[in-house]
């Protein structure tokens, strides 16, 4: 550290140089902090809030709906706390454009999903009022939705029973996401399967659900629970398939693409660009200093403490531009987001972005700053005060 | 007094350099091949365009002592030009999948609202006047040319992966699929026969999961069922696995109704007759459309977030590589400043000079272009692989790499080449001669 004012000398002595190579590093530190975002939004799986619930699905598809008499049967098998059940809706908000996440809830799904906190009062009301539904903070943001509107949602899928498919709701709460819920959850829209069945052109729906959810007793059950459950439909014609809601979500996230080799092989490349970049850079900072570095040893700084000047010179280089960078991306992120219009739903730079990225840079800034740092250990300060 | 020059002069450099990205965006090849000639007269029959030609062949014959800081150019455009025609390639592979899987001849006709198949339903009354409605062709016996389909999706395991799910779309298709879906062309065994339980596959569906060749048995909605042929179509439905619409319908329960009605017209223009009748019908809510717009449809969201991703992260990684190029030719004029003010100094003009800079430079980044380019076409042109579609189901597609858009990579790469040559150019050529003569 005593030698901090000798290195940051060294770092500006080319002023022009050392800004035009801190801005390539900005940018790729830029990149790095909008991919990793982008990653996290596909990557819900990693929720802890999420460990002691499983989803049971039908076994064929996920458009297979399985016969509602199964909860009595689930709830009988040990390890198993309650057992709640949804229904995709496929709602739309006045134009198609306006998708909305919207499920057709049994009474004790928000019991199970404890992480959507809804203030007790709204609680209530949604538990009194048939047509009540509960809104996502984010959601209810987005088209300016507020406690005690009524508004319509159109289904895609389910007329009403006079064939009408545009359903009217009143919005009676809405949760924010407890602190590690997953990504994404306060974008959705839950309403009362009574209503759903009531109400449906598809008389079928009243003995039919889209999918389980199971509160487990405690997480380490997940096994053998999910085998009773997938043993009771077997052999039938709705045979289960029961998974923990991670797997669950990470088998989803995986239909979509494979979203973090795209962003590791897009990171890759730009890392690999940089490499070559800055290390070209100390590479000619270090040559241009020759003399310096043969003064410096002249006058008794030892071997190892110009490698050492040198190697950190790398390190702060990347670290003066990485962490410019990730702060810029943690402001244009959140704006991205906003621009998206829900689209993207990207959540801000974590602690675990920081962390990758501060490795990343000081891996990079070593390893850029190794041959030329070697370079200046090994120097011999005749041949280098003589120019040779 | 100085400083308000340095600061007016740099104002006119960004004027310059918005000016020339905005034309260069807009310029045909034709333009870009022009300009290339024109370059090339001028070098050629003037006076100034040979000196510039002599003082480029310098710079050129000295690349090789500045390798290391010369590829960093190289790379960093490849890198740049690489992730972009990579991120355009998969839009535009995913986008002329679905558009080339409808056409204007044919029209598809859903439930009122119900955006995919997958979420609508017709009865069997409905699809029959749908089917009888004007406009539609009639065949050799006077039967309407018409596909009444259902679309189910199935779980099955992705290759190489046996514990995993994906969706996978099923449908069930009518006699006359083959008239109406005429790019459809079986490749290995034999059409299905109806009612028997068989069911051919899309040569898509077959390389993205496991258990669907020729003779192998799969079991769906608890029945089994055996694959007897693999068909071939170029577009979306390479992704399906298809049987009869009974069969389909018994196996998922679901009576005598269908999802979606295909008809073949008339001709394209019998499209608005076809759509005015089935509106006006009080029997029928349903949203009539080509199959060209229906498809076409699908893939709009999906295209329209990969290229804005690809152009976002091309345009940040531009930004990096730029600023690398800069550094590279900076350090590149300063090594010659002594070789360029003696040239100078003998009687050689700023033009040659700029210029010559500027011309290294380009080349430097077309050659970066190219190997990024290169590299992706070579990686990725017909590379497949397949995502969650509108009918909640796997779409298999692939990357298609077109001339087009290699172009558009060069123009990327050329661009950040002027924009990283202009600058260290200028200072080589503003230099007074005495100050560069008197350094080192």
């Amino acid at each position: 550290m005593k030698y901090m004012h000798l290195i940051w000398a060294a770092l500006f002595r080319r002023k022009s140089r050392t800004f035009l190579t801190l801005v390539s590093i900005l940018a790729a530190f830029l990149l790095f902090g909008m991919l990793d975002a982008t990653r996290a939004a596909f990557d819900s799986g990693d929720s802890v809030i999420g460990v002691d619930r499983l989803i049971t699905t039908s076994r064929y598809s996920i458009i297979q709906s399985l016969p509602a008499s199964l909860q009595t049967r689930m709830e009988a098998i040990p390890g198993v706390k309650s057992v709640g059940y949804a229904n995709w809706f496929g709602g739309i908000y006045q134009d198609p454009k306006n998708f909305v996440l919207s499920f057709a809830v049994s009474d004790n799904y928000l019991d199970i999903y404890h992480e959507m906190e809804l203030p007790a009062e709204q609680r209530k009301a949604y538990d009194t009022t048939r047509t009540g539904a509960i809104v996502g903070a984010a959601l209810a943001k987005r088209f300016g939705w507020k406690v005690g509107d009524k508004i319509p949602l159109q289904s895609t899928i389910f007329p009403q029973r006079n064939g009408d498919k545009t359903w009217p709701f009143d919005i009676v709460g809405i949760y924010t996401p407890a602190k590690g819920a997953a990504n994404g959850t306060d974008q959705q829209f839950f309403f009362h399967h009574k209503y759903f069945e009531d109400a449906n052109a598809f008389r079928s729906i009243g003995t039919t659900v889209g999918w389980y959810v199971v509160k487990l007793t405690s997480a380490d059950k997940a096994d053998s629970v999910a085998k009773a459950i997938d043993a009771l439909s077997a052999n039938s014609d709705h045979e289960t398939k029961t998974q923990t809601e991670q797997a669950f979500n990470a088998s989803f996230a995986k239909q979509l693409g494979d979203i973090g080799l795209i962003v590791s092989a897009i990171m890759g490349a730009v890392f690999f660009t940089l490499i070559l970049l800055t290390g070209n850079t100390m590479a000619q900072a270090v040559r241009e200093r020759t003399n310096e570095l043969a003064v410096l040893k002249t006058i008794g700084f030892s071997s190892q403490s110009v490698l050492g000047m040198v190697l950190a010179e790398g390190v702060l280089l990347l670290l003066l531009g990485g962490v410019l960078g990730l702060a810029l991306a943690g402001v244009v992120v959140p704006i991205v987001a906003k621009g998206s219009g829900g689209m993207l739903n990207l959540p801000p730079i974590g602690a675990s972005t920081w962390i990758l990225g501060l490795a990343l840079m000081v891996a990079i800034g070593a390893l850029v700053g190794a041959l030329p740092a070697i370079r200046a250990m090994r120097l011999n300060i005749v041949d280098a005060l003589a120019g040779r | 007094m100085k400083s308000l020059k340095t600061f007016g002069f740099g104002l006119l450099m960004l004027l310059i350099v918005a000016a020339f990205l905005a034309l260069w965006i807009a310029l045909p090849w034709q333009g870009v091949v022009s300009l290339a000639v024109l370059l090339a007269l001028w070098m050629a029959l003037t006076r100034r365009g040979r000196q510039t030609w002599q003082v480029t062949r310098v710079g050129l014959a000295t690349v090789t002592q500045r390798l290391g800081s010369s590829s960093v150019v190289v790379v960093g455009i490849a890198g740049v030009v690489g992730v972009l025609v990579a991120m355009l390639a998969m839009s535009d592979g995913f986008a002329e999948t679905l558009r080339s899987t409808g056409n204007d001849r044919t029209a598809i006709v859903l439930r009122g609202g119900s955006q995919a198949e997958l979420n609508s339903i017709l009865d069997r009354d409905s699809a029959n006047v749908v089917m009888q409605a004007p406009g539609v062709k009639k065949d050799a016996q006077g039967k309407p040319i018409a596909s009444g389909e259902l679309v189910v999706v199935a779980n099955l395991p992705r290759k190489g992966d046996p514990n995993s799910d994906s969706n996978v779309p099923i449908r069930g298709v009518s006699e006359d699929v083959w008239t109406l879906r005429d790019q459809v062309k079986i490749v290995e065994g034999r059409k299905f026969r109806p009612g028997l339980g068989e069911i051919i596959v899309g040569k898509g569906a077959k390389a993205q999961f496991e258990g669907i060749d020729v003779g192998k048995t799969l079991r769906l909605a608890g029945q089994s069922w055996t694959v007897v042929g693999v068909f071939e179509s170029h577009d979306a439905l390479e992704s399906e696995l298809w049987a009869d619409t009974q069969s389909v319908a018994s196996a998922y329960r679901r009576g005598s109704s269908v999802q979606s009605v295909t008809v073949m017209l008339d001709s394209p223009k019998a499209f608005d007759t076809f759509k005015a009748n089935l509106v006006a019908d009080p029997r029928l809510k349903v949203d009539v459309s080509t199959t060209q717009d229906y498809f076409s449809k699908q893939s709009e969201g999906l295209t329209k977030v990969l290229r804005a991703v690809g152009i976002t992260v091309g345009i940040i990684m531009a930004i990096g590589a730029i600023f690398g190029a800069l550094n590279t030719m900076f350090a590149a004029i300063q090594a010659r400043a002594r070789e360029i003010a003696t040239l100078r100094a003998i009687g050689f003009r700023g033009v040659p000079v700029v210029v010559s800079v500027m011309l290294e430079t380009m080349m430097l980044a077309l050659l970066g272009g190219l190997i990024g380019a290169g590299v992706v076409w070579v990686i990725f042109n017909g590379y497949t692989t397949s995502t969650l579609g509108a009918n909640f189901s796997q779409v298999v597609f692939r990357f298609h790499v077109s001339g087009e858009l290699l172009w558009t990579g060069i123009k990327w790469a050329l661009a950040i080449g002027f924009i990283g040559g202009l600058f260290p150019a200028l200072r080589a050529a503003r230099v007074p001669v005495t100050t560069a003569l008197r350094e080192l």
